[in-house]
């Protein structure tokens, strides 16, 4: 029993840990898979985890938060999609950019605004999200088996957690169900194609660029307003690295990232668990390696020693439209 | 595929656009201070002096535009050959150990001169080492360059704590850090130079690196430039499919490049081990890798170019310091920001000014020709 309920308590932190994971890698899924490749998922989480924080904190709303990571993460959007559509510069450099610009300037802002050591306010009641706990949850707590997986691993999260869930189904319908997602979808395999159809290349992929600023958005609100209780400087740390790991270790296919992610995010609530515990059989892990497991998996994977990573054929390349 | 933008003179290619970048991404960050509520020209003031104002701190100023030489040849490289590295952060932190290894080894028995060149290629071949594999994995496997480096930096920052805190550390201390180098691993500041100037160097790390730096500019320009690999490289970066054509080993190129990219991303550890701290500590590389992007990017990937943007982020990182001291609204944080606008407008956006410019300049070409027709008749 003792053995069931530490599994129950990892894989709640593996949840936990895989919502942003989740956010930020169909964030990247949208744009990848128009053709503008984005290294920024980190930088524009960031951002929106201290607007969120930022503006919870003034409003006391949660939602004005979260409306504001939403913005401040488009606006990050929409500055990538500027330079890589319409300037048609490099993908990667933009990227790059945007996350050391968003690192620094969260720090500045947050100590001038906030003077906390680059954090914002702690946030409590209203404006910071509260776990659902589902009808009977404290009810059935007592059943074996059953009872803690219904209460502890499937109720008490919170709202955002089973919004990225739904979120999986739902991107799967835009991208393989709907004209827009046909479309999408074919501006990052051959621009040229579409072009020919008449329709606007610049516009698809800036609506692209668009969706995953928002979904950048909830990710970022969901670690400052439902993870942590507010902006700590520099709260990402790598999550949209990981994000961005999980995406092409998905191979760009919607399901395949969450189990990707939830995967990456087991790895992760494996490593804190297992800090000084020896593992049965193997032994002493070091949590370095745990730590960097993730990379080196997706490193294995791209060099195609575990099936084929195979990216849209025009990501990364500006569309020129007539020469 | 062909450049879409008029042609302009080398001038104006090489100079006023970069210039004109630079300054978009300055008035930017002026921008940020004034959000900050701070006066902006007085950050640029303090800023200056604090790089420049006295000997220590120029000292300190070339001591990290020494840093900054080393990885922005190393992305430079890379992008000749139209590669773009971004693992240089962690070819530097591994290149460390290469340096590590060399000064404990000998520090306590042989002069600086012995453990220098040996310091040089332990971090040199480290460095190239974890470049190699992406390198390789691209070339042989089809796996982008790009991911692969950005994965390979998280891994050389676990294994590097791994190092640190279990294998590296002598006994006994708490700190994630080798022990202090005896004489043999501490390199020779370089006073004489500054004193030609008149200037006193007083506490700041500026050594023998620099030097070095120096050398592999020259070194790297010789190499794009001089030589047969380096006209490959640029073959292969300006155009694969010539390259193929034109019989070019492209997987050959790029696991070289890589190696060599690596290299002189690891050799830019000398300079903060043996010349300042003595010690190999945890994050000892503190972004200088992703500097390099900002460096290559500013100087045009030509190392008449690079010096001088290593030196104007030297001084970014020590007036920047000096700023934070007199305006404690703004912290170091704020180079941080500088360095992503420079990456942005001087990279992503860097075609952002060319059609006007380019505009201006046909106009003028225009005008002239008018004037020089109405003279001849």
């Amino acid at each position: 029993m003792d053995l069931f309920n530490t599994i129950i308590a990892i894989l709640e932190s593996t949840i936990r840990v895989s919502v942003p994971l989740i956010f930020a890698a169909l964030a990247g899924l949208f744009t990848e898979r128009a053709g503008v490749f984005d290294i920024g998922l980190e930088g524009k989480m960031l951002g929106a985890a201290f607007a969120a924080g930022a503006v919870a904190a003034v409003t006391g709303s949660v939602m004005m938060g979260l409306m504001a990571a939403i913005l401040i993460s488009v606006l990050l959007s929409l500055v990538h999609g500027y330079a890589s559509i319409t300037q048609r510069g490099s993908q990667i450099v933009s990227g790059v950019a945007i996350n050391f610009i968003v690192a620094g300037s969260t720090v500045i802002l947050g100590e001038a605004w906030f003077r906390q050591g680059g954090r914002t306010p702690a946030l409590a009641g209203d404006a910071r999200f509260q776990t659902v706990t589902f009808p009977f949850a404290d009810a059935v707590r007592d059943v074996p088996i059953l009872g803690p997986i219904y209460s502890d691993l499937l109720s008490g999260h919170f709202i955002l957690t089973y919004v990225a869930f739904l979120l999986v189904p739902f991107s799967w319908w835009i991208l393989y169900r709907t004209r827009f997602g046909l479309r999408l979808r074919a501006v990052g395999e051959n621009p040229g194609a579409v072009d020919t159809a008449g329709i606007s290349v610049i516009w698809l992929r800036y609506r692209a660029v668009i969706c995953c600023g928002i979904l950048c958005g909830f990710a970022g609100a969901y670690l400052s307003l439902a993870m942590s209780a507010g902006f700590v400087k520099g709260m990402t740390a790598g999550k949209g690295y990981i994000a961005l790991a999980a995406l092409i270790f998905a191979k760009w296919r919607p399901l395949n990232i969450m189990l990707a992610c939830l995967l990456f995010g087991f790895l992760d609530a494996l490593a804190i668990r297992l800090q000084g515990n020896p593992l049965p059989l193997i032994g002493q892990v070091p949590v370095q390696l745990m730590q960097a497991l993730p990379y080196i998996l997706t490193v294995i994977l791209l060099a195609g020693f575990i099936g084929k990573a195979i990216p849209p054929k025009a990501g990364g390349i500006p569309y020129v439209k007539e020469r | 595929m062909s450049n879409p933008y008029a042609k302009l003179p080398a001038w104006a290619e090489y100079g006023l656009i970069p210039l004109v970048n630079l300054i978009v991404a300055f008035v930017v960050a002026g921008l940020v201070v004034l959000l900050v509520g701070e006066n902006p020209l007085k950050a640029a003031y303090h800023m200056i002096n604090g790089a420049f104002g006295r000997g220590e701190y120029i000292g300190f100023t070339l001591y990290y535009a020494t840093t900054f030489i080393f990885t922005g040849l190393s992305v430079a490289v890379a992008f000749h050959a139209g590669l773009f590295n971004i693992g240089s952060e962690g070819q530097a932190y591994i290149g460390g150990i290469g340096v590590a290894l060399a000064c404990l080894w000998l520090d306590k028995t042989m002069p600086w001169f012995v453990v220098f060149p040996l310091a040089i290629i332990g971090s040199a071949a480290f460095g190239a080492l974890w470049a190699f594999l992406p390198g390789w994995l691209q070339a042989k496997r089809g796996s982008h360059v790009v991911i692969t480096t950005i994965m390979f930096n998280f891994i050389a920052s676990s294994l590097m704590v791994y190092l640190l805190t279990k294998v590296l550390k002598p006994l006994g201390q708490m700190a994630p850090q080798t022990r202090t180098f005896e004489a043999g691993g501490q390199l020779p500041k370089l006073d004489w130079l500054m004193s030609i100037f008149g200037l006193n160097l007083g506490n700041s790390p500026f050594n023998v690196s620099f030097l070095l730096a120096l050398l592999a500019a020259f070194g790297v320009w010789v190499l794009i430039w001089r030589t047969k690999l380096g006209y490959e490289m640029r073959t292969m970066g300006h155009s694969p499919s010539a390259a193929r054509y034109a019989g070019i080993g492209e997987a050959r190129i790029t696991i070289i490049v890589m190696m060599i990219s690596g290299g002189l991303a690891g050799m830019m550890a000398l300079n903060p081990i043996m010349g300042e701290q003595y010690r190999m500590q945890l994050d000892f590389v503190q972004g200088a890798g992703f500097v390099g992007i900002a460096v290559a990017l500013m100087g045009r990937s030509h190392p008449a170019g690079i010096i001088p943007a290593a030196v104007l982020f030297g001084m970014l990182y020590q007036g920047g310091a000096e700023i934070a001291f007199e305006m404690p609204a703004i912290s170091r944080d704020m180079i941080v920001i500088i360095q992503g606008l420079v990456i942005l407008f001087a990279g992503a956006l860097e075609n952002m000014f060319r059609p006007a410019i380019g505009r201006a300049f046909a106009s003028i070409g225009r005008r002239s020709a008018i004037a020089a027709q109405t003279r001849g008749a």
